[in-house]
């Protein structure tokens, strides 16, 4: 039997040994000169943001029939790659892996979430693939995660938040209360308002951490209402902001407090519905309703309601449209799909998509643009798509966003 | 701790027993399924999910509460006899493990049938129109539909017990749950007693859910940490035992909302770290009977 | 034909290490197959306590995390060598299993997976709060593996398929292992307590320590599924941990075959290689999923591979 045994294990041993000392097939994994150029689109098409993925990808494949009608470059035309991500971080790496190990994509663009992003960010930095996130998340310009083919379209937490914090502390007061999803997005939006709050002469009488994705917030409200802030300011997002705006205002927390948040998405207006929102402002990317003072949102608006059926796009639909433009249009100024050759022409890219001027800066790729607060609405609604009013538009200025040296980046 | 007050006190504790009637009446369906047939309901937060939406687009086309309300345990329930009739009842005898994984499939598919249906998003809440807004109870403003809340599931609660410890059926029930083989020697259609359990059952996580809407989001993955939080409460109140049910769902509900008020971000743990330790220190829950499970 | 499944049975090893050293080529691609490898092997230390011994643990995403973790951790923040890494990976995991054994197996039946999803729940919160060394939500990035050298000759980790093989390695020596186990006294006494627990008992086996040292191994092993995932996502997201994922084991378990030696592999694979094909046709991949999990508890309890196994009249004992 040990006999048996150990011969058995030899066996195991040799051909488990020569399996893994072999060089097997040596996989040609340089990017192929091949007909179109795939641009891989990873994004949760599945999950509690689906309705905002598809949004993205609608928004998308405008930007790339754009660029096919135009002639494409060199008569070759683009392709869009869409794969769910599920909203979670270890299938949003294997979905990458798939699009430049199989689809030999050769670039990538996409997510939503933060920590879907930074999983991308990671499969694509180590084999060298341009990636432009459309997600939000301060972590992605750190230069621990941060890598020369690491592009941020979407605005980040300290933009959002500290032109929230510019907007309202002045007009309705200095003591702040945060209610926090507590995970790495909500700490990055406290930190930012607080950092912006600091130059008001602002003071943090609290910070209540919630459990992300928690429903009943009614645990948190009489504290909050004992606290008697002037701004509550509800750090987190999504179904989370739903939830929390409408138990506030269950609880009468209106009545005594101003209630403010950095991200205020169209989807989570529309999910909560006027009555729940009523009264909160927010932070966003972008708001169809900008077509009245930009040309370019009426541009791309118009696009857009012409290819689908007259809705408007969203604030991640934007980020999807603007962050396959951005990648196509610095392929055709460096006339190469050689990854180096784009992100040097993304690098110096001066662009206008939907919503005015914009630039990535040099030490972190990160797209410098405006700020939009809305106010949500509900009454005079002009129609369905009409759910926020536009009180002003922080404008395009590094001096609002953390320092490179900040973020750990040398020179 | 800045502000901390006798009146936050009670106002948290008072949201505190909100928050835990619905896990009592929650844990009270588990409780029930379980007693009689032995049997694991993990699609019990999938149903409280059903019902939470068919409550909400009732709501939504009659405009009356009170009709949603009796409406949507019905159909839970309904659905709970189909599921029991043709999934389940083929798997007793199989062992403990069996139902308690189809029904772990079935939640998959439910949470995938009402996306298709009500799609991603979910639908707005409703607060019914004469509940919402706040009334002075003394020590504050607090919100008058988790007062409505707390008398609803209280008299619910009570009805149950009621039929339970009062009616044949109830007596059926409790007979059921102590020794089959005899209950069927005595003639009754034991197989229709499990059958109206398990309905029961749903009906009642369908209608904890309905209640529950107005106070949160409903989404399709809303039933997901409320099947963790039901199974809390059933273990530490004890497996069998409806009673434990009831007292182990209040108490959950404040030990969650007197942790939000000290050490907000630990509230979800909280509970866990209950259950942990009752499991430790008296393994059959505050009132299950010792050796019962374990 | 008999003889040729009985020659497998007699050398499932081997004929496992076979089947999937070959496995990549059939598979669309390689990060697909060695997704199959790591959660096959989840599963199949998962079913050592599962089907071998008939304790149903939702917590064992618990150790998948700790080892995917810990691995991670030691890269990222204190640059040790991937080997090491896989080592305290295990380990970890190894002890997390002591720990949560230890307190979960003074229960039985529904109380021990009730038990063990709510340990499993405190496991993930920690590691969720321990955002310096974790990410918290965001997870842990940037879990590299530098080309290294086995003799002299270059291996580029960054090669899905030379990926694959290395990972095979450490695949086909906890299967070895799992092999070794079921074969030995042990393995007969963990078959004996999941028949009859008192009679086993009466027979004067230690129940307790038994199970104590299975559900250690058992960590172990998902340990290092967890470690190999860490390594080939460059990434450790914090779901690892939640109850869901214990859930998958437990439905690839289910589904291959519990009780069976190769069955959760192939449960695993079926599981993977469904979720990535019907994604591409449909959203409702989560409906087809609970629907043939029910399909399967129903009509084929014993799982595709225990089905196959028993039709072609196997001794289910020599597995």
């Amino acid at each position: 039997m040990k006999q048996k045994v150990m011969n058995q294990t030899r066996r195991k041993l040799i051909i488990g040994g020569a399996a893994a000392a072999s060089t097997p097939l040596w996989l040609n994994v340089a990017n192929a000169q091949a007909e179109t150029i795939k641009i891989g689109f990873p994004t949760p098409l599945t999950g509690p943001f689906s309705a905002e993925a598809q949004d993205q990808v609608k928004a998308a494949e405008l930007a790339i029939k754009e660029f096919n009608d135009a002639g494409g470059f060199n008569g070759r035309k683009a392709e869009l790659l869409v794969r769910d991500d599920k909203l979670n971080p270890g299938e949003a790496a294997t979905r990458t892996l798939e699009l430049i190990e199989k689809d030999k994509v050769n670039f990538v663009v996409g997510s939503l979430s933060a920590a879907t992003q930074l999983s991308i960010n990671a499969v694509c930095k180590e084999r060298k693939v341009l990636f432009n996130s459309i997600s939000q998340s301060d972590a992605i310009n750190e230069a621990k995660d941060w890598s020369v083919y690491t592009f941020h379209e979407s605005l980040n937490p300290t933009m959002t938040a500290g032109a929230v914090a510019r907007y309202s502390i002045p007009r309705y007061g200095k003591k702040i209360v945060f209610l926090t999803a507590d995970y790495a997005y909500g700490h990055e939006m406290v930190r930012a308002f607080e950092r912006a709050g600091k130059e008001l002469g602002a003071t943090t009488l609290a910070d209540i951490r919630h459990p992300l994705g928690a429903s009943d917030y009614s645990a948190f409200l009489p504290r909050i209402k004992a606290l008697n802030p002037d701004i509550l300011v509800l750090c987190n997002f999504g179904r989370d902001l739903v939830n929390a705006a409408k138990q506030c205002t269950d609880f009468g927390l209106k009545s005594s407090m101003k209630i403010v948040t950095p991200v205020l998405l169209y989807t989570s207006r529309l999910a909560g519905g006027p009555e729940a929102f009523e009264g909160i402002l927010g932070g966003t990317g972008y708001y169809w309703g900008l077509e009245d003072r930009i040309p370019t949102a009426k541009t791309f608006n118009d696009a857009f309601r012409k290819m689908y059926n007259g809705s408007v796009p969203s604030d991640y639909g934007a980020l999807g449209y603007a962050g396959i433009k951005s990648v196509l249009a610095s392929i055709k100024i460096a006339k190469s799909t050689d990854t180096m050759k784009v992100v040097a022409a993304m690098e110096n890219l001066k662009y206008d998509w939907y919503k005015g001027p914009e630039y990535y800066r040099k030490c972190d790729h990160q797209a410098v643009q405006t700020v939009i607060i809305v106010e949500s609405k509900s009454k005079n609604m002009k129609d369905k798509y009409d759910v926020f009013n536009i009180l002003t538009i922080e404008p395009t200025t590094e001096k609002n966003m953390r320092t490179c040296a900040e973020l750990g980046h040398k020179a | 701790m800045t502000g901390l007050t006798f009146e936050l006190l009670c106002m948290q504790l008072l949201t505190g027993i909100a928050l835990g009637s619905i896990y009592a009446l929650l844990a009270l369906g588990l409780c029930l399924i379980f007693g009689m047939l032995n049997v694991v309901n993990f699609a019990h937060g999938a149903f409280f999910m059903v019902g939470a939406f068919l409550g909400v687009y009732f709501l939504g086309i009659t405009g009356n509460f009170w009709f949603s309300l009796i409406l949507t345990p019905l159909l839970t329930g309904c659905l709970g006899l189909v599921t029991e009739k043709f999934l389940v009842r083929p798997l007793y005898g199989r062992g403990l493990d069996y139902p308690l994984l189809l029904t772990f499939g079935l939640s998959y598919v439910l949470i995938e049938v009402m996306r298709i249906t009500f799609g991603i998003e979910g639908l707005p809440s409703i607060t019914p129109d004469g509940l919402s807004g706040t009334v002075n109870v003394g020590i504050g403003y607090f919100p008058k539909y988790r007062l409505f809340l707390i008398g609803a599931t209280a008299v619910i609660i009570i009805g149950v017990w009621l039929f339970i410890q009062k009616t044949r059926y109830g007596l059926i029930i409790k007979a059921g749950a102590a020794d089959q083989e005899i209950v069927k020697v005595l003639g009754v259609d034991i197989a229709k007693v499990w059958l109206l359990v398990f309905g029961l059952g749903c009906a009642i996580a369908g209608l904890s859910g309905i209640l529950a809407s107005p106070t949160r989001s409903v989404n399709p993955e809303m039933g997901i940490p409320i099947l963790a939080e039901s199974f809390v409460v059933t273990v530490v109140g004890g497996m069998g035992s409806t009673v434990g049910a009831v007292v182990a769902g209040l108490l959950v509900g404040v030990v969650y909302s007197m942790t939000s008020l000290f050490f907000p971000d630990l509230s979800e743990l909280s509970i866990f770290v209950l259950m942990a330790v009752v499991l430790l220190m008296r393994p059959q829950g505050l009132f299950g009977k010792a050796g019962a499970m374990g | 034909m008999n003889s040729f499944f009985q020659l497998i049975a007699r050398h499932r090893v081997l004929a496992s290490t076979l089947f999937l050293s070959v496995f990549p080529f059939i598979m669309p691609y390689e990060a697909l197959a060695i997704n199959i490898l790591i959660f096959g092997l989840f599963a199949m230390g998962f079913n050592l306590l599962f089907g071998y011994m008939g304790l149903l643990s939702f917590g064992h995403a618990a150790f998948l995390g700790i080892g995917s973790y810990l691995t991670g951790i030691s890269i990222v923040h204190y640059g040790l060598p991937w080997g090491t890494s896989i080592l305290i990976g295990v380990i970890g995991a190894a002890i997390g299993g002591l720990l949560m054994g230890f307190l979960a197996i003074r229960t039985r039946g529904i109380y021990f997976s009730m038990v063990t999803l709510a340990l499993g729940q405190i496991v993930f919160y920690i590691f969720y709060k321990a955002e310096s060394l974790t990410g918290g939500e965001n997870g842990l990035r940037g879990v590299r593996v530098d080309t290294f050298n086995i003799f002299g000759i270059p291996v580029d980790f960054l090669n899905p398929l030379v990926k694959y093989y290395i990972i095979l390695t450490f695949v086909v020596l906890a299967i070895w292992l799992i092999s070794r186990i079921l074969n030995s006294p042990l393995g007969a006494v963990m078959e004996a307590i999941r028949e009859n627990e008192k009679r086993a008992a009466a027979c004067g086996f230690d129940v307790a320590k038994t199970k104590l040292l299975v559900f250690v191994l058992s960590a172990a092993i998902c340990g290092l599924a967890g470690s190999l995932r860490a390594l080939h996502l460059s990434i450790v997201p914090i779901d690892s941990l939640h109850y869901l994922q214990s859930g998958q084991a437990v439905m690839m378990s289910i589904l291959g075959g519990m009780g069976t030696f190769f069955g959760p592999f192939i449960g695993a694979a079926v599981m993977l290689y469904l979720e990535d094909v019907v994604t591409t046709f449909t959203k409702h991949w989560m409906a087809v999923l609970g629907l043939v999990f029910m399909f399967f508890v129903l009509f084929f309890p014993k799982g595709i591979w225990g089905t196959i196994l028993s039709k072609l009249q196997i001794n289910q004992d020599s597995k």
